[in-house]
């Protein structure tokens, strides 16, 4: 019995890498929003130029479920390379679009399945004789199809094609034939709507859909980012690219002509914090973007930064490590590298954006917190949310915001008569004030260093120093507690014995999770942690439960290790449910994990279980 | 300004160390240049060479960074206030091994800064190690003999575009001290070599960078004095034997050629002879190449004269309007 669902369920694209089916694909995901239809479009790509199977998924739920739900109740097979793995991963009672030009289904592969076949590449090669056309086309000349198959407005789909290419005539005709020479024959041709329909609805409202590195670098615009330093990494590359888009529209001085920023793609990481900092030590707001291996390079910058407490920020956007690891897949990895980073004592500040809004914010706070606590900040994106567009609550600002500079001493302080130790706690929060290079002739200067000092920044080696300023340390991490972004509580409709600790790109997919679990009466409050360092709420949400499951992308439980050891807690209360194969975790995942947990009758503390 | 003004801390390095006559010449050269000392900024890696900066300019902001890492530190601080002057200071540790990368690439990017490396050839703070300029066959205190060939940091930078490349030694005061005050008003990335003998771990017979041995092998192709705009020329040198090369800032270098066959104006020819005298044996000195035309790192990324780091809200945030602007593209 073939799938009869509208507004809730999942088309799976498998594309070869470099064919151009990206631009096609989006068509398709943009029309169903047009139509009010909620959407969550994921991409699955290799570490490949051209040639190697790409996928391109998109959840369609009206319901407003965006996490990734996992199989797919359409594929729409374009790849002969990954054909026999592609029909195997359809849902049952799914159907299969394919091109009936290259491939023929023999009846043994899914008998549970629909196939529908096209002579895509035939009617193509008939209609078009240049052969990048051909294949550019075929992708739209399928969404037209799809068009019909789905019972998509033909005319949102047209009015998208106009928008994409505007003043660019020759493309727009082009591509609307190609639309309806696959929406045409479809109709002719093929039986048209199948079970899979979208219907037009009012669930989108006025949210937005972009990518989570289009937003952070959006956020550091607004945020007050001038210098940028940066090296080519994936998943983190479009985020600098972002940053210099918007510059060059946004941050170009209309009298003169001159860049209000400076953008250096860096001979690596090393020098990509190294600018950071230097340009942070002088006053400027400056970020790079990274990913885990860039991370890893960056430590001994890192150290230095906390120790002589210079701004900086880092936008980690996380793949599958170690090492190489998986570069175009999703991760939470680099969660204890970062909070970490470096040798020493040393711990920093994290925030963890959950989409592409909170990564905007985040992104323009990050700045703020840098420089009030005169230290490194990571906003921990992950590819999931980087690279993949979400839709999400629209951008604000008011305009009544001002930057927090931090505590910075200017040439009247100094004048003023001012006492000026560069880590002299004046004010008891740890935070000590700074003066920028060139304040003041005689008063004010002082000598950054990443070796001991003492209060006054001169040269020592006495432990005595050496301790207070360590203490102190401790201090302004524990003022930055306050400052961050607090935790999001969301309780259960009953009192709960249970809690779930989770963060970041989880979001969604615990969300639909928690739907779930209260529809088959196990009833979770959930905590939604946004920074480190912990809030005391989040030590508190521990011991109001007598279990939380902490839910996280990685192997290891990085933050519930962070968690143990943050908040002295004691780890048999805290439950890992883990994914790490580098793709986007799932609700249906969290809910069998925690509900196969609960069902063995009552839950136990894990040292009870391993003993 | 008194000289006092210029001066730092009372140094912790050996006495009778070259870094310490270099900290001198830099001293001397911002006296007589009346610099107001903190529109300097003084930047180093980690080393002896590294731990000058706070025995010179005490009313000047410092920064000891990480080790081979002063020129990408000092890249990003000139990004955010390209109005202030830029002194950076390393070693043949510091740039010739652990920072080669950042040498490089800080000259490449034509930053406008003075890069000096107090060159000894050895690390004295962990011990009398080779570092990577140590000429091979020469010997270190211990004995051994250095096989290793030497990187010519000279070489380099005029292969990397450096736009002002110099040569000195710390035992010459009067050769250092111009070429220190030119750098300064060079627009541009002036690198400039300093030899420094390292009186604990390199001065004996056998090593390549002892005193002896420099003074011996020195062989300066010119000799500057550094005129400002405002100081009237007087030349009396017979004619052909002087040039005078004015600088962006209007200030004037007066060049006594020692070397008839020497042009600094010719970067592939400075390359050529510099390298057929190293391979004889000398050690070539004094400005070896100049571009009076030169462009710097904040040129070619055509920002704005107003310090990156004085912009406020209002020229930085695009406000609220645009980004419904923005919201509404993305829908």
């Amino acid at each position: 019995m073939p799938l009869p669902r509208i507004n809730d369920f999942v088309i799976r694209f498998a594309n070869i890498n470099g064919s151009g089916s990206a631009s096609a694909n989006e068509l398709f995901a943009r029309a169903i929003l047009r139509m009010g239809v909620p959407i969550a479009p994921r991409n699955i790509f290799p570490s490949n130029i051209q040639g190697l199977p790409t996928w391109y998924e998109v959840r369609v739920s009206e319901k407003g479920h965006l996490g990734a739900r996992g199989g797919a109740d359409l594929m729409v097979a374009m790849n002969p390379q990954t054909w026999e793995k592609d029909v195997a991963s359809v849902e049952h009672g799914g159907y299969v679009f394919y091109d009936a030009s290259r491939t023929r289904p023999t009846a043994e592969l899914r008998e549970d399945v629909t196939f529908i076949g096209m002579p895509l590449t035939e009617i193509c090669n008939r209609q078009y004789s240049d052969a990048r056309q051909r294949q550019l086309l075929k992708n739209i000349v399928y969404v037209g199809a799809l068009t019909a198959l789905l019972d998509i407005d033909a005319e949102e789909t047209e009015r998208l094609v106009r928008e994409q290419f505007k003043s660019k005539e020759k493309l727009v005709a082009s591509n609307i034939e190609a639309l309806y020479i696959g929406r045409n024959y479809a109709l002719e041709h093929l039986s048209c709507p199948i079970g899979l329909q979208v219907k037009r609805a009012d669930a989108v409202g006025d949210r937005i859909l972009i990518d989570g590195n289009s937003a952070a670098g959006l956020g550091a615009v607004y945020g007050g980012a001038t210098v940028c330093a940066w090296y080519p990494i994936t998943p983190s590359s479009s985020l600098p690219e972002a940053f210099t888009r918007y510059c060059t529209r946004y941050r170009v001085d209309s009298e003169t002509g001159k860049n209000l920023f400076a953008i250096i793609q860096a001979e690596d990481e090393l020098a990509s914090i190294g600018m950071v900092i230097g340009a942070a030590w002088n006053g400027a707001r400056a970020f790079t973007a990274t990913s885990g291996p860039g991370l890893s390079l960056m430590q001994e910058f890192l150290g230095l930064a906390y120790f002589a407490e210079v701004p900086a920020v880092i936008f980690d956007v996380q793949r599958g490590g170690p090492s190489t690891g998986m570069p175009t897949r999703t991760q939470q990895s680099d969660i204890l590298s970062a909070a970490y980073a470096s040798h020493g004592d040393t711990k920093h500040v994290l925030l963890f954006p959950d989409n592409p809004t909170e990564a905007f914010e985040f992104g323009a706070l990050a700045f703020d917190l840098a420089d009030r606590l005169q230290t490194p900040v990571f906003v921990m994106l992950d590819l999931d949310i980087g690279m993949n567009q979400w839709l999400c609550r629209p951008f604000a600002w008011d305009d009544s915001r001002l930057y927090d500079r931090g505590k910075v001493m200017t040439a009247a302080d100094l004048d003023a008569g001012k006492d000026f130790g560069r880590y002299l706690d004046v004010d008891g929060d740890g935070i000590p004030y700074r003066t920028y290079p060139g304040t003041h002739p005689t008063r004010g200067s002082f000598f950054t260093r990443g070796s001991t000092r003492d209060r006054y920044a001169r040269y020592t080696e006495d432990g005595g120093a050496y301790i207070d300023n360590m203490e102190r340390l401790l201090r302004k991490f524990e003022t930055a507690k306050n400052l961050v972004p607090q935790p999001l509580r969301r309780n259960a409709r009953m009192p709960a014995r249970y809690g779930v600790i989770y963060y970041g790109s989880t979001h969604p997919a615990m969300t639909e999770a928690i739907e779930g679990l209260a529809a088959a009466g196990n009833h979770l409050d959930t905590l939604r942690v946004r920074a480190f360092p912990f809030s005391d709420e989040v030590a508190e949400f521990v011991t109001s439960h007598d279990l939380v499951f902490v839910v996280e992308q990685n192997r290891d439980g990085q933050l519930r290790t962070l968690l143990v050891n943050e908040c002295n807690l004691d780890p048999a209360n805290l439950i890992p449910i883990l994914h790490y194969d580098g793709t986007p975790i799932t609700a249906r995942e969290i809910t069998d994990s925690i509900a196969g947990h609960l069902n063995v009758s009552n839950v136990t503390p894990l040292r009870k279980v391993g003993s | 300004m008194t000289h006092r003004d210029y001066e730092g801390s009372v140094s912790t390095l050996c006495a009778g160390c070259g870094h310490d006559s270099i900290s001198a010449a830099i001293v001397q050269a911002c006296f007589e240049l009346d610099l107001p000392p903190h529109r300097l900024a003084k930047l180093s890696g980690i080393g002896c060479s590294s731990k000058t900066p706070t025995y010179f300019l005490g009313n000047s902001h410092g920064f000891n960074s990480v080790h081979g890492r002063m020129p990408s530190v000092l890249t990003g601080a000139n990004l955010a206030n390209g109005s202030l002057i830029y002194l950076g200071v390393s070693g043949d540790g510091d740039s010739a091994s652990i920072g080669l990368g950042q040498f490089a690439h800080a000259i490449r990017r034509g930053v406008n800064m003075v890069y000096i490396v107090e060159n000894n050839g050895v690390y004295g703070l962990t011990k009398g190690q080779f570092s990577a300029t140590a000429d091979r066959g020469s010997q270190n205190k211990r004995g051994s003999i250095n096989k290793d060939n030497p990187i010519d940091l000279i070489a380099m930078a005029l292969q990397l575009g450096a736009t002002f490349v110099a040569r000195s030694f710390s035992g010459d005061k009067a050769q250092l001290v111009p070429l220190i005050k030119a750098a300064i008003e060079h627009r541009g990335t002036a690198f400039i070599d300093c030899m420094s003998p390292c009186i604990a771990f390199n001065n004996h017979s056998g090593s390549t960078r002892s005193f002896d041995y420099v003074r011996e092998h020195n062989e300066a192709v010119n000799k500057l004095d550094f005129m400002t705009g405002r100081a009237p020329i007087t030349v009396d040198f017979e004619p052909g034997t002087v040039e005078l090369v004015e600088q962006h800032d209007g200030s004037t270098l007066v060049l006594r050629k020692l070397a008839s066959d020497y042009n600094p104006h010719d970067r592939l020819a400075a390359m050529s002879y510099v390298q057929d005298h190293t391979a004889a044996g000398e050690i070539v000195t004094g400005l070896l190449f100049i571009d009076n035309e030169a462009e710097d790192l904040h040129r070619h990324l055509d920002i704005t004269e107003t310090p990156l780091n004085a912009l406020s809200e209002t020229e930085l945030c695009p406000g609220e309007a645009t980004l419904e602007m923005i919201n509404a593209s993305l829908r």
